[in-house]
């Protein structure tokens, strides 16, 4: 059964820190006016914000480049965002992934990054390609029971 | 946003009062703020303040721990005062609960935990 597309947007902005703001904004904006649920949005934006963040300070570490956030809403209910860098990508996704695990300890990041994205959307996909850029997917249902 | 410290020189607690969304882009701000105030006093108890905060991600994490850390070095020690429910969930997500102590106080941050109540 094909998936029928209820609302779309997207955002693109260069990798300046004041726009991890800007992202959840619209991201809450977005989804409360398509009724999702309070608890859903909050969780969402969260992800949200790592996704970015992650985006600005890992893939364009010490340069600047465009960032994409894409949320696309689905008449079944799925909520699927993606946020996507054109940076140095990631050379080992499964030890990113790992809870605590980060390339930048001295910045007092706490490698939670992704522990919180999985854990605050139903499904998170990651691709990447070293020096080439990181895609990350998450996929949440509008209201809490699914 | 900016943190507004206070200290009670007599208990020597530091106290952060912490407002608005906690993130990447703001935290190098509020940690300097806060670090300063430890470098100027010297406290045994540094006392984060949430009840403002109505947003935070994993930079806020960070940020707590990095003051645990700094306070350790020299025997202090960090309490967590009143977070949202939905903040707490994240500290607890990252199992912050293991390196400070999280209460909650009825009004002034610094008064209560003198009492350092876990609920
Ligand atoms: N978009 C990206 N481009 C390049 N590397 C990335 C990207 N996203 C994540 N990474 C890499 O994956 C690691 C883990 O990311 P994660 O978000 O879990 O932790 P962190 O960003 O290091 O810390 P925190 O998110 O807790 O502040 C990062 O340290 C970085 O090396
Ligand atoms: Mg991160």
């Amino acid at each position: 059964m094909k998936r029928e597309v209820k609302n779309k947007m997207k955002l693109s902005f260069i990798s300046r820190s004041e726009n991890e703001g800007l992202s959840r904004i619209a991201v809450s904006a977005f989804l409360s006016s398509a009724g999702a649920d309070a608890g859903v949005i909050a969780q969402l934006k969260t992800a949200v914000s790592e996704g970015v963040t992650n985006a600005i300070v890992h893939g364009y570490r010490g340069i600047t480049g465009i960032v994409t956030l894409e949320c696309t809403i689905y008449e079944n209910g799925l909520i699927r965002t993606v946020i996507r860098d054109k940076g140095t990508g990631i050379e080992d996704i499964e030890k990113a992934m790992e809870p605590l695990y980060t390339t930048a300890p001295e910045e007092e990041r706490a490698g939670l990054g992704f522990a919180i994205m999985k854990s605050f959307c139903d499904r998170i996909r990651v691709r990447s390609v070293p020096g080439k850029g990181t895609t990350v997917t998450l996929d949440k249902y509008i209201a809490e029971n699914g | 946003m900016i943190p507004i410290t206070e200290y009670d020189s007599e208990r020597k607690i530091l106290t952060a009062l912490l407002q608005g969304e906690i993130d990447h882009h703001c935290a190098g701000e509020i940690r300097r703020c806060i670090d300063i105030a430890i470098d100027k006093y010297s406290p045994e108890l540094l006392a984060l303040d949430f009840s403002g905060v109505t947003f935070m991600d994993s930079s806020g994490i960070g940020l707590v721990m990095g003051r645990y850390k700094l306070m350790k070095e020299t025997g202090g020690e960090t309490i967590v005062l009143n977070p949202r429910d939905d903040i707490r969930k994240l500290m607890e997500l990252a199992s912050l609960g293991r390196l400070t102590k999280i209460a909650y106080t009825a009004h002034s941050a610094a008064k209560a935990s003198s009492g350092r109540k876990v609920p």
